[in-house]
């Protein structure tokens, strides 16, 4: 009894979640009033469920196995948890206003977006294929009905349905290579597979399902060639949905990646490195090139998307504990350059219509020019051109790909960087040298300019005077995770 | 002829390939598409339960049960989904999928 309620310690945040997220449901059955009134209620208790547990997972220490070692809390779990807790609560607080306007605040939005988070967090803390695969469906199930949240249009409707389908088949590509693995390496336990791994060469069938495996996560995280239901589910979905799907459920998969490859493969990493690297530099490049001629800003920044976790994939192919670092350290920094322009997009109105065109920004500058610099700045670290954040991400997976003698995949990645750097600068070119059109209106409150103008500014000074790179001691947090990974 | 494990995986191996191929080449109906996406995941449970009694360990078989718990969630959301989509498009045709490129 008393090795159970250890065990129910470890995974507290999770309970803590799964109760919350059960209590708001009966919440907003219980309240009265209309539907937006129920919403209302609902999501400032979301937000500081949210928020407290995201305070308090940095508070817990040290590495615990619960639950017969299904499940797993370490620096790395918790760094990522952290992550993702505070992304989830900042983006169901910034959609709120979007929400309003459109007639979408529903109690159910903000419950769907608890259970997404705790599926997160239980993807990042599994220690065992079961696990995962529990924890990815019930981000996954979450996350395919609130795609399609805005029930009366074709587009979020559509976009649902894509994700669904697309995403039912990723989880069965994952799955059958799950029973493969299972079968070859006789359990399901990570770190009993890494045994299993490491006594001979691993057999065919197991590198067979781990193609497989590879596969289905590489559909989570958005990597080419498995991409296809990205640029389709950000333009369809509502926007504060789409600014969701950009933030927390991608570090969540990346971070469920590392773990899922470092864990139970590492021993066999020279047959999971040339995947990944094919992977990486399809992202990157299909990232940079199919980006240049999109007119929708939302579809746009799905391709900066799949652009950006090529350059993450960089890193875990580099491997080792400097790949896994800088590979954590590219997705904080990814993490707050969305979160900036995904504020401002939430905002931008023409109209009374939700501007998602990017020829409506021209001339941004004239008209805002605050905000015309915090995005300008957002969208030169997005590029990565120094001395801005976003180049030091960049800096330190290209540093770990050519330290693991990996120098073509940085040369690569350095190529597809340029190349997509078009279309970032072509934005800022728009707002600060064309003609405005009809003249934008920013309809946002005043937390929407708190958190575009905190990003740029988290960009411009990351970069400390005394060290070369020291962005709020992300760094030291990402060494101790991967050091915790790899050991 | 004694049935032995390859037997199950062959099978398990031409059920799921089915169950891809019925996504892709696919055309007329999303419905045939869940059912695919069904098939799939019982050609994995085959996997699941043979290599369990092959090995004699139970972790497969709770596997696939807990598969068989989400797959029926995800029917339920599936085709929730497309209830809301045949509402605003009057059709569940696959080739109606088509507001946005790509």
């Amino acid at each position: 009894m008393n090795n159970f309620s250890n065990d129910l310690l470890a995974a507290a945040p999770e309970v803590a979640l799964a109760i919350g997220a059960m209590v708001l449901l009966m919440v907003g059955v219980f309240v009265g009033g209309s539907e937006e009134r129920k919403g209302r209620v609902v999501l400032p208790m979301a937000l500081a469920l949210l928020l407290a547990v995201g305070f308090v997972v940095p508070r817990f220490d040290g590495a615990q196995s619960a639950f017969n070692g299904l499940f797993i809390t370490d620096d790395f779990s918790r760094f990522a948890k952290v992550l993702i807790l505070f992304s989830a609560a900042i983006m169901l607080f910034l959609g709120t206003d979007y929400l309003r306007r459109n007639n979408l605040l529903k109690f159910e939005y903000s419950v769907l977006i608890i259970f997404a988070t705790l599926g997160m967090c239980m993807m990042v803390s599994a220690n065992d294929l079961i696990a995962l695969y529990m924890g990815l469906e019930l981000q996954a199930l979450s996350l395919y009905v609130i795609a399609a949240f805005r029930r009366d249009s074709t587009r979020s409707t559509e976009a649902g349905l894509k994700y669904f389908v697309l995403g039912a088949l990723s989880s069965g590509l994952l799955l059958y290579g799950a029973s493969l693995i299972y079968g070859y390496a006789g359990t399901t336990q990570f770190d009993r597979i890494a045994v299993a791994v490491s006594d001979t060469d691993a057999p065919l069938g197991l590198l067979f399902g781990l193609a497989f495996f590879i596969a289905g996560l590489a559909f989570k995280i958005s990597a080419a060639p498995f991409h296809m239901w990205t640029p389709d589910v950000y333009e369809g979905a509502p926007t504060p949905v789409t600014a969701f799907f950009a933030t927390a459920p991608k570090i969540a998969a990346g971070a469920l990646f590392a773990r899922a490859m470092i864990e139970p493969f590492n021993g066999i990493q020279a047959d999971w490195q040339q995947i990944l690297a094919f992977l990486a530099i399809c992202s990157m490049f299909l990232g940079a090139f199919a980006g240049i001629g999109q007119t929708n800003i939302k579809r746009l920044m799905a391709y900066s998307s799949i652009g950006h976790m090529g350059f993450a994939l960089v890193g875990l192919t580099a491997g080792g504990e400097q790949g896994v670092q800088a590979m954590l350290v590219y997705l904080s920094i990814y993490l707050v350059m969305n979160i900036g322009v995904f504020a401002f997009l939430l905002t931008v109105t023409r109209n009374g219509v939700q501007a998602t065109q990017i020829v409506d920004f021209a001339g941004l500058a004239k008209t805002n020019p605050a905000s015309a610099a915090a995005v300008a700045v957002l969208m030169f670290s997005l590029a990565g051109i120094p001395p801005l954040a976003g180049f030091f991400g960049k800096f330190f997976v290209f540093g770990a790909a050519v330290d693991a003698g990996l120098g073509w995949l940085a040369v690569a990645g350095v190529i597809a960087s340029v190349i997509s750097a078009y279309y970032y600068l072509r934005i800022v070119k728009l707002m600060y040298f064309d003609e405005p059109g009809e003249p934008l209106e920013i309809v946002g409150g005043i937390e929407h300019r708190i958190a575009w103008g905190v990003a740029a500014l988290l960009m411009l000074f990351a970069v400390a005077p005394f060290e070369p790179f020291n962005g709020l001691g992300a760094p030291e947090a990402a060494a101790k995770a991967a050091e915790a990974l790899l050991n | 002829m004694a049935i032995g494990l390859e037997h199950y995986l062959t099978v398990a191996a031409i059920m799921f390939v089915t169950g891809v191929f019925g996504i892709f080449l696919n055309r007329k109906n999303v419905i045939i598409i869940l059912m695919s996406i069904e098939l799939m995941l019982l050609a994995i449970n085959i996997n699941l339960v043979a290599f369990s009694s092959y090995l004699g360990d139970l972790t497969g078989q709770v596997f696939a049960l807990f598969i068989l718990t989400v797959a029926a969630a995800e029917a339920a959301i599936g085709l929730a989904i497309l209830v809301c989509f045949f509402r605003n498009r009057g059709s569940i045709a696959v080739e109606d999928i088509n507001m946005m490129k790509g």
